[in-house]
């Protein structure tokens, strides 16, 4: 397959490795909340609708923010990428804070604004808005990491040229748990980089090796 | 490169545990939607289809499942167990993979605390460990949880998997059920009609809620089905608005592109006319227009629309599933079931909404559907 992988970045304990390497890190002890904002604005990212979004889409946004999108894509067509993530825990994350609004019948206040969020591909949604993708989305849950159901799929994407890039991650967050790993894959038409697409890479780069 | 064919499928609803059964009923213009007094789902009684639980646990106890399984589990595993039997594949080889289509999976067991379920079964990729220890299957099924366009989703990956040879037969399988937290969701969104959904009509007021489960078996090889007849997959898309998370694009282009790419997929299978389009039509004021500016721009204003929503409410992960094995028996039967609660023609374009059902020569459908995320898919079929 043609396909190779432009740029990638994760974000876990604290932590940004940008293709491969260690980009920002915050030393001790710092709350989610106060991490994200200082990546916030680390990043210039000037989109105050990031403050309502929840913990998952939040880390979802931050990770693909740090990919360069606008830069690294080099043709323009945006229908044509895809969005197809992945992760363990589904929207349980939020799933529970909407829980809290409903589980006493005398506390009773259900929240729009948090069930919104109970579903995982929302974060596949906030990514698109954010950088005007129009093209193919799916999102898989599965225990682990997975990189055959990534390169399974998405293979069949790029051969068909429904997508010409690809942006395809794990964003998983529980609580305090967190992890994200996103790359920017394309076809070499428009990236030379040196990692290629298939499922050997994609497990080493997600491992950090 | 390989069709991925039909080999088999299966409905479970209130309106039966069969696809023959539920078409039948459809055709008789039975609804399972119901006024559902409930507490423990939600303070008010509200409109909702929900299968019988006893019905489901006279189906059960016959298979003598070793182990113990939720609501949800049980359907799917006789959902799956209905549709194999009509096939000579074996669920369980490594030839064959299970896709899970569901929005929230078994997510009635967030408030309990049960010593037999494990809580963990909240976890969707725990909730498809129990279907795979069931078949025995080698491989992990793959769980799609893409809100309301799951359903059409799964069955656009599986069929892209067997043209790629990935796999050779495909179990999709689409199911959710009706709990307090999605009851307590969809009335906060003030999105749940106050009678049974009336889609497209002029006085809808939103939807209505439904739990069912259905399965459609793909397969590269044709001769694996027991049943005449063939239909194969014809084109597929997705598309995502880049617009709004809990509102469809008002403009409906989001699942423009979804129909147009599908449409010109179609053309490479040399399918050039399309017979029928199953709406998602849920009955919400903007989900109904703008599916209907989308129809209308994809140019297919006279092609007959029907929207099944009367007949199971919106069933989620299910939806795509259920609507598409329901499409897939009226190019067997040729006849189509109308859209039930319609009378009067609500959205801002002229399309062509069947009323009452019709006899009709049909060839192939699209069906869509649109969803939370700005999501918006398309598939299509064709009679072989």
């Amino acid at each position: 397959m043609n396909v190779n992988i432009t740029s990638y970045c994760s974000i876990k304990k604290n932590q940004v490795y940008l293709n491969g390497k260690i980009h920002l890190a915050i030393a001790g002890e710092v709350p989610f909340k106060q991490f994200t904002n200082q990546l916030y604005k680390t990043l210039n990212m000037d989109y105050p609708k990031f403050f309502k979004l929840d913990n998952l889409c939040k880390l979802a946004l931050l990770t693909t923010e740090f990919l360069g999108i606008n830069e690294n894509i080099t043709n323009p067509e945006r229908t044509k990428i895809g969005v197809i993530v992945s992760n363990s825990v589904s929207s349980l994350d939020t799933d529970y804070n909407f829980n809290e609004s409903i589980k006493e019948r005398k506390n009773y206040f259900p929240s729009p604004a948090i069930f919104v969020y109970s579903l995982p591909n929302i974060l596949i949604g906030e990514i698109c808005i954010r950088h005007k993708i129009t093209g193919e989305n799916a999102f898989f849950i599965s225990k682990e990491f997975n990189p055959k159901i990534f390169c399974n799929y998405v293979n069949t994407l790029f051969l068909s040229q429904r997508v010409h890039g690809c942006i395809i991650g794990w964003v998983d967050l529980y609580k305090d748990n967190y992890e994200s790993f996103i790359i920017l894959a394309q076809h070499k038409k428009y990236s030379n980089e040196k990692n290629i697409f298939e499922e050997n890479t994609l497990l080493k780069l997600y491992k950090g090796e | 490169m390989h069709n991925a064919y039909v080999i088999a499928d299966n409905i479970i609803s209130p309106l039966g545990f069969s696809t023959t059964d539920n078409y039948n009923n459809l055709l008789k213009s039975l609804s399972g939607i119901k006024l559902v007094d409930d507490q423990k789902i939600y303070p008010a009684p509200f409109y909702s289809s929900i299968i019988c639980s006893d019905e489901i646990e006279f189906h059960f106890d016959r298979l003598n499942a070793p182990g113990i399984y939720t609501r949800l589990e049980k359907l799917i595993i006789l959902s799956i167990k209905d549709a194999v039997q009509k096939t000579k594949i074996d669920a369980g080889n490594e030839e064959t993979l299970i896709v899970i289509s569901t929005t929230k999976g078994n997510i009635d067991l967030i408030n309990t605390i049960d010593d037999n379920i494990e809580k963990k079964r909240l976890f969707l990729w725990s909730l498809a460990e129990q279907i795979k220890y069931y078949f025995n299957s080698v491989n992990i099924p793959v769980v799609i949880s893409n809100a309301c366009i799951s359903g059409v989703l799964a069955l656009i990956y599986a069929s892209r998997l067997i043209e790629n040879s990935v796999y050779k037969n495909v179990i999709v399988t689409g199911a959710d059920i009706i709990s307090e937290f999605v009851v307590s969701g969809f009335h906060s969104f003030h999105s749940i009609s106050e009678a049974p959904c009336k889609p497209f009509d002029i006085n809808r007021t939103g939807l209505s809620l439904g739990e069912g489960c259905g399965t459609i078996i793909l397969s590269g090889d044709r001769n694996l089905s027991n049943e005449a007849g063939m239909i194969s997959f014809c084109g597929g898309a997705v598309s995502n608005d880049a617009n709004h998370i809990s509102g469809p694009s008002r403009t409906g282009d989001g699942l423009f592109y979804a129909i147009k790419n599908t449409m010109e997929e179609m053309r490479n299978y040399q399918v050039n006319s399309i017979d029928y389009i199953s709406a998602h039509g849920t009955a919400t004021l903007y989900n109904d227009e703008s599916e209907a500016l989308a129809i209308s721009s994809a140019g297919l204003e006279n092609i007959p629309v029907n929207s099944l929503k009367g007949y199971w409410g919106h069933t989620l992960g299910a939806a795509g599933i259920i609507e598409s094995v329901a499409a897939i028996q009226c190019l067997r039967n040729n006849i189509l079931p109308g859209t039930l609660g319609f009378e009067k023609h609500g959205v801002s374009k002229s399309i062509n909404i069947i009323k009452q059902s019709v006899k009709k020569e049909i060839n192939s459908f699209i069906k869509t559907a649109s969803g939370f995320g700005g999501c918006n898919a398309a598939i299509a079929f064709v009679k072989q």
